[in-house]
């Protein structure tokens, strides 16, 4: 399964980033060979507006199937809701160990965006 | 003529301003309208107390995105500037929101599956009061965008030999589409240093469409000289200074034109108004 964590740095060890759109790196992860690979936000970590969409689209071309951040706006949801793309919130600490909390159970899927954007 | 009354800083008394030069030149016989391009807080009105004769939707162009024929290339989302459109593996989603109207995706679009289609962002309202022909935009709650809406207001400008644009405060694409194309664009300030600091940004905005520009000081006998020095420095030429006075203030508030209620203010419009005629050439 193939796995977005929005982090703060490009490896398993960095810390969430809990913004989605505004994130400094995507980690794409594949938890079935174990494998990583980072991509750089900074190109929408300074958009004046629209950063949830963009982001949202990145993610859907990196071919993840879940995504696991701290925080969702209401288009960033609303696109990778149309892309079909699972949206967990709520994560903290490394990469690593927002991957170990998905795969327990304790990241809940988000019904809705649970921030204004912008925030 | 087309005199565009704008500010830097918001609340210096732009509409005390554009009001009052209305009500004076159109009770002295000339034909003139007043524009509230202050579409997101439009409140001339209060003070016009206009007649509504006509009310007309405002749209905006979006392009709406036939899944029958989108392949989902992603070439719209790619045009687009502003992030307006989503390419995703099984779905386009439009964000109408964010969407300036260019139509770049409907002529990108490889199978013709975007066409624009008009979307209702607010309300026109055209009539008249005394003898001024009002026109006002009224953008609608939640909207994100008010150049369309003001360039609806600008359109609908009827025939005057004075028109009056009272613009949004700041600097930004609001003002920028208010004051497009006006023969001279009034600066209200006030002589403090908020006044000072968004007058000179003002200033640079206008200077950079290469714009005759005049300042207005209002509340010109408080703070301090420094607005008065800076225009003397820039070539800018003071077109009226407008005392402070608590009985302008009172009138205001309880919504009158000023040359009504305050004996001696009549004039220093009038006076203004002969300076803007001397200043567009007239």
């Amino acid at each position: 399964m193939k796995i977005v964590v929005t982090a703060q740095g490009a490896e398993m060890e960095s810390p969430v980033d809990p913004r989605f759109g505004r994130a400094k790196y995507f980690v794409l992860v594949d938890t079935d060979t174990g494998q990583h690979q980072a991509h750089d936000n900074a190109q929408n970590l300074n958009a004046a507006q629209g950063a949830g969409i963009q982001a949202a689209q990145t993610v859907a071309q990196l071919g993840a199937e879940t995504v696991l951040t701290g925080h969702v706006g209401p288009k960033a949801f609303a696109t990778l809701t149309a892309a079909n793309i699972a949206i967990h919130t709520g994560a903290g600490g490394t990469v690593k160990e927002a991957i170990e909390q998905f795969q327990a159970g304790r990241l809940e899927p988000a019904a809705k965006a649970d921030v204004q954007g912008h925030w | 003529m087309r005199i565009a009354i704008a500010s830097g800083k918001g609340g210096t008394g732009k509409t005390t301003v554009a009001t009052n030069l209305a009500q004076m030149a159109a009770r002295a016989g000339r034909p003139t309208a007043y524009l509230d391009c202050d579409v997101e807080e439009p409140n001339g009105h209060i003070f016009l107390k206009p007649t509504i004769e006509e009310e007309r939707p405002i749209e905006k162009l979006v392009p709406t995105v036939d899944p029958r024929l989108c392949t989902h290339c992603g070439a719209c989302a790619k045009i687009c500037r502003y992030g307006a459109v989503a390419s995703l593996p099984n779905e386009t989603l439009v964000f109408a929101e964010l969407c300036h109207s260019c139509g770049g995706c409907e002529l990108v679009c490889p199978v013709d599956a975007i066409h624009e289609a008009p979307l209702t962002i607010g309300t026109l309202r055209l009539g008249r009061s005394e003898a001024i022909r009002f026109v006002e935009g009224v953008l609608n709650v939640g909207e994100a965008m008010s150049p369309p809406a003001i360039r609806a207001v600008k359109a609908a400008a009827p025939r005057a030999d004075l028109v009056l644009l009272d613009s949004p405060p700041g600097t930004s694409c609001p003002v920028v589409e208010t004051v497009r194309g006006c023969d001279l664009v009034l600066l209200v300030t006030e002589p403090t240093p908020f006044g000072l600091h968004d007058l000179s940004l003002a200033v640079e905005m206008v200077r950079a469409m290469r714009l005759p520009l005049g300042v207005v000081i209002n509340r010109a006998d408080i703070g301090d000289r420094k607005v008065h020095e800076y225009c003397k420095g820039h070539r800018i030429p003071i077109m009226a200074e407008i005392p402070d006075d608590r009985a302008v203030a009172e009138a205001y508030s309880r919504g009158l034109t000023i040359s009504d209620a305050v004996p001696g203010f009549a004039e220093r419009i009038g006076g203004l108004l002969a300076r803007i005629d001397e200043g567009v050439g007239r």
